[in-house]
């Protein structure tokens, strides 16, 4: 389906994840992430851009692998996404929901 | 003499051991199994030894009595693989020279990864039942326990058998009510999930079965730390639950060789072909069961289904043919849901589970994603079946290792090819 987010129309799957990676930026990010009552700080992004950067060399997200990424630990994975941050997260980054849950 | 050298004798590992024996010819291949423990376990069954439904001695058997006797057991611990010079040293400095290895080490529990689990209280407040000792600890405790907050605990996923823990809530409330004590048992299901499991179907179905049984859900919830002696555990979040009996699934790993050997991922699960079950290591080495990294569930049915595929695979390698991409995630599981009855569960990859008779289209006699007592006797007589046909490889009938869409309901369902 497809969502007007910051001016640009997108798509995205059922649970407004991003259908292509590619279609994001930054003012895209923020709009998603208010949706959530997450103001982005350069912190925020520093984060996004590795979950992007992930995703992109194909591996496989899981909240252990970011909280040993030396990126961010996972205490401050919360407090910047808080409850479900991986989920959340990669929603605002634009990439696929994490199936790291089988 | 050529050597194919199998790492672990648990379920994958004596499948595979069984498989291969009847389709390797002994004057050319020469099949090695290594395993450092003597007891083989029959694991589905850990989950009914808290209840006294199994006595600790129905889930014990030996290894030995499932290995082919043309095939060498050596029961000694592994230290790590040499994937460059192919072989495997072993703790004693021995070293085992392969063609073909087969990695089925399986996964472990590691309670110590969490903060204050496994304390001052484990096994006095605080236990798991997905270890034997765990399970019979367990039993003993809910003997002479007098009730008051039972909290069921996932901790991060991936785990073994993802709907153990919900059997296990569904199972105790059961048991309490026969014990005439539900009432002073208030049960709390605590998941790091959004719901009770991991397919939307599924968890609808299974949250209206815990909301009839009168089972709370806490969902999101990530463990950060456990406080025995206060009885609380606590969420990255800040969130807060309190217990007097903790039953939790720690988190679960690939084994430490795996580790040492320097190419598991970050929870020492091996790289692996989802499709074709060829490690991303090395073309000589293939994996098998909760060893893999492979986006299935940790499931002895898992397992099974991968075990056909897997032989084929090896025989298509060994022929200098490619290697056919045949396993699709398939998994088959029994969801004991208490009072005699139990659900169906059958998917793979694409395809969630959903409702609709197995294994005969229309006919069943199992049914789908459906409370039924013939289930739970399904259920039940596995643990036959498991000993029987499965370790030793024989066919079970009707049941294919890629799923079939024959008798599914799949209106409205979504297939993410």
């Amino acid at each position: 389906m497809e969502k007007t987010i910051a001016g640009k129309v997108i798509n995205v799957n059922e649970e407004g994840y991003l259908v292509n990676m590619d279609e994001w930026n930054e003012d895209i990010a923020k709009e998603l992430a208010q949706e959530e009552n997450i103001e982005l700080s350069p912190r925020h992004f520093e984060v996004l851009n590795y979950l992007r950067d992930q995703q992109r060399k194909e591996v496989a997200l899981t909240i252990r692998g970011v909280g040993k990424s030396g990126v961010v630990d996972i205490k401050e994975f919360y407090v910047l996404f808080p409850k479900g941050p991986l989920k959340i997260s990669s929603k605002v980054a634009g990439i696929p929901k994490p199936k790291s849950c089988i | 003499m050529k050597n194919l050298l199998i790492l672990g004798a648990g379920t994958s590992g004596t499948m595979m051991a069984n498989h291969l024996v009847k389709e390797l010819r002994d004057d050319e291949w020469k099949i090695t199994i290594v395993d450092q423990y003597k007891t083989h376990y029959y694991q589905p069954g850990f989950l009914f030894i808290p209840f006294g439904t199994y006595k600790p001695d129905d889930v014990k058997r030996t290894i030995d009595e499932f290995i082919p006797k043309k095939v060498e057991l050596v029961r000694e611990e592994i230290d790590l693989i040499n994937k460059d010079s192919d072989e495997v040293v072993l703790k004693n400095g021995q070293k085992l020279k392969y063609d073909i290895l087969i990695i089925a080490t399986g996964c472990k529990t590691a309670p110590e990864e969490v903060e204050g689990m496994k304390g001052d209280t484990w096994y006095k407040n605080i236990f798991d039942f997905y270890t034997f000792e765990g399970s019979c600890a367990l039993a003993k405790k809910l003997e002479t326990w007098k009730g008051g907050k039972l909290v069921v605990h996932i901790t991060e996923m991936p785990i073994k058998c993802p709907v153990a823990p919900l059997e296990f809530a569904f199972l105790a409330d059961d048991y309490f009510y026969k014990k005439g004590m539900r009432d002073k048992v208030e049960i709390t299901y605590v998941t790091p999930l959004s719901g009770a499991f991991t397919k939307a179907k599924t968890t609808a179905e299974l949250n209206h079965l815990l909301e009839e049984k009168n089972i709370k859900i806490v969902p999101d919830f990530a463990v950060e730390h456990i406080e025995g002696e206060n009885g609380k555990i606590y969420d990255y979040g800040g969130e807060e639950v309190d217990f007097d009996l903790l039953v939790t699934v720690p988190t679960n790993m690939g084994d430490d060789s795996i580790l040492r050997s320097g190419f598991g991922n970050d929870l020492n699960y091996v790289p692996t072909d989802k499709h074709t079950l060829q490690s991303k290591i090395k073309e000589n080495i293939f994996v098998i069961g909760d060893a893999t990294d492979v986006p299935a569930s940790k499931a002895g049915s898992v397992a099974h289904f991968e075990a056909e595929i897997l032989t084929e695979n090896i025989l298509n390698y060994i022929e200098g043919k490619p290697l056919k991409p045949n396993f699709d995630g398939h998994a088959n599981c029994f969801i004991e849901t208490g009072k005699g009855k139990a659900l169906l569960i059958d998917f793979n990859y694409e395809v969630e589970p959903v409702k609709g008779k197995f294994p005969f289209g229309g006919i069943g006699p199992l049914n789908l994603l459906t409370e039924s007592k013939f289930n739970h006797w399904g259920k039940m007589a596995f643990k036959w079946v498991y000993w029987n046909m499965l370790l030793p490889a024989r066919k079970i009938p009707f049941v294919t290792p890629q799923m079939s869409l024959d008798g599914k309901y799949l209106e409205g369902i979504e297939i993410n090819k």
